[in-house]
This record gives structure tokens, C-alpha cells and sequence, in this order.
């Protein structure tokens, strides 16, 4: 018995050595590209710092430039305004096209593979696509406007218009790649609920709103959380579609783009860069404990 | 099979007029692309717009490929991905399995560490990493691409849902038969969870094909750069003549899109996966 007890033990420890060694990679790389990072980036947010070098310890200096920062305001409410945006349109147009492709529509495996294309595309070749869609002078959408009695736009220009095209061309890339998860989603409802609500004489509008859509609550909730912290995060569209030498660049600026800026671009603001992304991470922070608070008390199907 | 009511003919139109409206919106962005790449130089800024050019002018692919080695770019990109891929599948997969399958001291703990650093939003690593890249010469390498993406925590999360299905009395037998707890993850449950490794794959390759902010940071010099810092390059020096631009463009987009026709499901599939909740 006592034998046995020992062995026993002697076999936990032996899968728990196995286990340890099987997580070492993982858990080493984290350590080195991850965490150490993490810790560093906050600790250079406190220094004056250049391309080169560690720089000088200035305390919370960044930070209080930052808030003095025109700029850097400019960039927090330009990201808050895509998000806004952004996502309400990207939520509810993947719903409603991957409803679309759902049913039993004639040409539909067509349908989807034409949806889905936006969704694979990188974003440096979509930026370059539609900065010459939206061209002042011989972009095709100008064209459009005009041939039904519009004015042509700036839309890349005007520093009114520039984050609604960025909006658009964000909308655009991103819906296309929901449409694929929402329909995933939508395949995944059990078919027994539809054929019980159809015996019960539901009509086609209730099937939606009853079981569809509710039924869906949780990956729409997951949904939004993974938009928006996509759209938080948003940088090579306006990187690559806004002309960086113009006003409208500072104008439609993200606070990544504004980061990359600092960090990279710049000589001497590293630091302040990496101010930046603190800022950025403790924003992300925030909103995702609030909505996981919200799905606390929103959800209560699913799971 | 009718589940639905068959539907009124107005609705059935009015679904394939928003399907086409929503086809179209998707994929003439792409067309215009093309047309426009084998257009001349005065076509491109004719107005009213020309839709169609007189004759095809194949010469700008020539033109771009002159000013973009893409070749080399496709070779970089392509590298850089299957090393992601295989290195991911090493490193990640053995993770999963051993918080799946394995009881240690601090499992939880380190599980809920992993979680955490998810959600940190990746910028915050970017200066550090670098400079890591810079003292470890690895600046203008595709390793160093490479390097920081690897330790893909989500795939950790993803690995362990697939081996979480698959029934634990498979393990059991393994282990009675004397096998070592490695050979029960290579041997037994791997070759079990080709999807979910398949899944993976997909996912890490449009990850790495898509990004962009850490290859302009790492890889300045022309030929160690991947496609998409590659295109970056194209707008800063030849944005007035669009039609070599969208050539360009094409090279770079095309490949995938007749990857994607040919393998939808698979990569269907990938981006399903990668909208299951944790």
C-alpha cells in the first residue's frame, strides 16, 4: 500500500517535470518577447529617449506633455470616432449579409466567395486600391458623385472627409470578414428550433428576430469586443491611404499611427511613443473590463 | 426541406439585389484595380473616367516588377510565413496539449497569465522588441520577423479546445501501454488534430501576410522586406502613376484571391475558428 502511495506521487511529479518542459518554449519566448517588453516599454515611457541609446529618466514628464498634446487628443478622439463608427456599421452589416447568404438562395456559394474576398486581402494593397478610388480628380467614386448631380470630394483631402473615408474603407475590409465568422454563427443554431417555431406558424421576420438573433447574442458580443479592439488598434489604412506630408495625415491620425509616428519616426520621442502605447494598452484595459461587465449582465444564453 | 416559409417573390428579389449590390461593393474595387493596371498613363487621368483601355497595356506589370523585386518579395513573405507556421506547430501545440492533458502545480495561474497578456494590445512590445532585434543583429532578417511572432497565444487557446474534444481515455490506453507522455502527444493526438493544426496555419499565414507595422519597423532595406511593406514603398515614390501602382497591386493580391477560390473551405473554416469564444 505504502508502495503504491509512493509511486503514485513519483508519477505526478513525472507528469508534472513532462509538463513543464512542454510549456518551457512557450512560456520562455513570452518571457523574452512579451513580458520583459511589457515591463521595459513602461519603464522608457518615463525617459527622454532617441533612435539610439536609453536616454534620460524625466519622471512623468511624457505623460504630462501628453496631455498638453493638441495632437495626441486629436488622435484619442479620432480613435474613439472610429470605433463609434465603425463599429455599430461593421456589426450590422455582417449580420445582415451573412443572413443573406444563409438561406437557400440560388447562386449562393458564388455570393459568399465574392463577400469573402475583402477578408483575405492584405491592408497595405487595400489602402493603395482605395487611395486611387478616392482620388480628388480621377478617383471612380468622384466620378460617381457627379454623374448623379454631386460635387466631387476631397475625400483623402478635406480634412472634413478624410476619417469617413477611412471609415469606409475600414467598414469595407471588416464586414467582409465578420460576415464569414456571423455566418459560422448562424450555421451553428440547432435547425430544431426554426422547424418547432415554423410548426408554431412563426413567419420568416420572427424566425429572425425570435431565434436568429438572440441565439446569436453571444457572438455578437464577442463581435463587438474583437472590432473594436481591431478598430482601437487601426494603423495601416491611414498610414498608407492619407498622404502623409498633408494636414489631413494629422488630421485622420489613430493613436497607433500617432505611436508609429513618435516611436519611429521621429528622433528624440521615443519615449513619448512609448508613453503612447501605455496610454493605448490602459484604454483597451477599461473597455474590456467594462464589457465584460456588460456581458455579465446582457448575456444570460449561450455558454 | 423547407424549414423557412418560402419566401414572397419580392423578397426573393430584393435578397439577390442586395446580394449583387453586396457582391459588387466587395469585388469591383478589385476589378477597377485591374483595368486600371493595364491602362496607359494618359488613360488613367482621362475625364470623364475611361473604364476600358483602347488596348491592354501589359507593359506596367513589367514596369512595377522593375521597381519591386517581387519575386524576392513573395520568397520573403512566403518564408516568413511557413517558419511561423512550423515553429507555431512546434511550440504551440505541445503547450496546448500539456494544459489539456497535463496536471502541474500553477497550471491555472499561468493559464489565466497567458489570458492577460492577450489582451494586451501588441503595440506596447513593439519599441523593446526592437530594440532586442537591434542588439541582437537580427535587424533586416526574416528571422526576426519571425522571432516575436511565434508565441501565439491564441493559438494556444485554439490547440487546446481541439485536444479538449478528443476523448482522454485515447491518453490512458497510451499510457498503459508504456508510452512516454511525448510520443502520446506526437504520435496519438497530433495526427488527431490536423483541423485544428490546419486552422492554425491558415490563421498565422493571413496574420503574417496581412501585417505590416512590424515588418516597416524590422526589415528596411529593399530585399528583406515582405509584400505588404513592399507595397508600403510603392505609394511613397510612385503614387502619380497609378496604373503601374495597381499592377503592383494585382501581383500582390491576386495569388492569394486564386488561393482562396481554390481552398475556400479550408480558410472558411480558419476564420470561423478564430470567432470562437475562449
Amino acid at each position: 500500500m505504502k508502495v503504491k502511495k509512493e509511486s503514485l506521487g513519483r508519477l505526478k511529479r513525472k507528469e508534472a517535470i513532462t509538463a513543464y518542459i512542454f510549456i518551457v518554449p512557450m512560456f520562455l519566448g513570452l518571457m523574452v518577447f512579451s513580458v520583459v517588453p511589457f515591463v521595459q516599454n513602461i519603464l522608457y515611457s518615463f525617459r527622454k529617449m532617441g533612435t539610439f541609446g536609453n536616454g534620460t529618466f524625466v519622471g512623468l514628464s511624457n505623460y504630462q506633455k501628453l496631455l498638453q498634446d493638441e495632437t495626441f487628443w486629436l488622435a484619442l478622439r479620432n480613435t474613439f470616432f472610429y470605433a463609434a463608427v465603425g463599429v455599430p456599421l461593421v456589426i450590422f452589416f455582417s449580420i445582415f449579409f451573412a443572413n443573406l447568404v444563409n438561406k437557400k438562395i440560388r447562386g449562393r456559394t458564388l455570393y459568399r466567395t465574392l463577400l469573402y474576398i475583402p477578408a483575405i486581402t492584405m491592408p497595405a494593397a487595400i489602402s493603395i486600391l482605395w487611395r486611387w478610388i478616392l482620388n480628388y480628380q480621377y478617383g471612380i467614386l468622384n466620378f460617381f458623385l457627379e454623374k448623379i448631380g454631386l460635387q466631387r470630394i476631397s475625400w483623402l483631402g478635406d480634412v472634413h472627409y478624410v476619417r469617413w473615408a477611412i471609415i469606409l474603407v475600414l467598414v469595407w475590409s471588416m464586414v467582409s470578414y465578420y460576415t464569414i465568422i456571423m455566418l459560422a454563427a448562424m450555421q451553428g443554431i440547432d435547425k430544431s428550433y426554426y422547424e418547432a417555431a415554423r410548426i408554431d406558424g412563426a413567419s420568416n421576420r420572427q424566425l429572425f428576430f425570435k431565434i436568429t438573433l438572440p441565439l446569436l447574442g453571444p457572438m455578437i458580443f464577442f463581435a463587438i469586443i474583437m472590432v473594436t479592439m481591431g478598430i482601437l488598434q487601426i494603423f495601416d489604412f491611414i498610414y498608407l491611404m492619407v498622404d502623409r506630408t498633408t494636414y489631413s495625415y494629422t488630421y485622420s491620425m489613430s493613436l497607433v499611427t500617432y505611436f508609429y509616428e513618435c516611436a519611429f519616426n521621429k528622433s528624440s520621442m521615443r519615449g513619448y511613443g512609448a508613453a503612447i502605447s501605455v496610454v493605448l494598452a490602459l484604454i483597451i484595459m477599461v473597455i474590456t473590463i467594462i464589457q465584460m461587465i456588460v456581458k455579465k449582465y446582457w448575456i444570460k444564453t449561450g455558454d | 426541406m423547407s424549414i423557412r416559409q418560402s419566401e414572397s417573390l419580392f423578397t426573393r428579389i430584393m435578397n439577390h439585389v442586395f446580394l449583387v449590390l453586396g457582391s459588387f461593393l466587395a469585388v469591383g474595387p478589385f476589378i477597377w484595380m485591374f483595368l486600371t493596371s493595364i491602362k496607359t498613363f494618359e488613360e488613367t487621368i482621362q475625364i470623364p473616367v475611361k473604364f476600358l483601355p483602347d488596348i491592354p497595356r501589359w507593359e506596367n506589370y513589367a514596369i512595377i516588377s522593375d521597381k519591386l523585386n517581387f519575386p524576392r518579395l513573395y520568397l520573403n513573405t512566403i518564408l516568413v510565413a511557413l517558419m511561423m507556421i512550423v515553429g507555431q506547430i512546434l511550440i504551440v501545440t505541445i503547450c496546448a496539449y500539456a494544459f489539456d492533458r497535463l496536471k502541474f502545480p500553477g497550471k491555472n495561474v499561468l493559464f489565466l497569465g497567458m489570458l492577460a497578456l492577450m489582451m494586451v494590445p501588441g503595440q506596447i512590445f513593439v519599441i523593446p522588441r526592437f530594440k532586442i532585434m537591434v542588439s541582437l543583429h537580427l535587424t533586416n532578417t526574416l528571422i526576426g520577423l519571425v522571432l516575436p511572432g511565434l508565441f501565439n497565444i491564441f493559438g494556444v487557446f485554439l490547440m487546446r479546445q481541439f485536444f479538449s474534444t478528443i476523448p482522454k481515455e485515447l491518453d490512458e490506453a497510451a499510457l498503459i501501454d508504456g508510452c512516454s507522455y511525448f510520443r502520446i502527444y506526437w504520435n496519438v493526438l497530433l495526427p488527431l488534430v490536423k483541423s485544428g493544426i490546419t486552422t492554425l496555419a491558415i490563421l498565422t499565414m493571413l496574420g503574417a501576410w496581412k501585417d505590416l507595422m512590424w515588418p516597416l519597423i524590422n526589415n528596411s532595406r529593399a530585399e528583406m522586406m515582405t509584400l505588404a511593406a513592399g507595397l508600403a514603398m510603392l505609394i511613397g515614390e510612385h503614387t502619380t502613376y497609378y496604373e503601374q501602382v495597381m499592377a503592383g497591386g494585382v501581383i500582390a493580391v491576386l495569388p492569394l484571391i486564386i488561393l482562396f477560390v481554390i481552398f475556400q473551405k479550408q480558410f472558411v473554416a480558419g476564420i470561423a475558428q478564430s470567432g470562437i469564444k475562449g
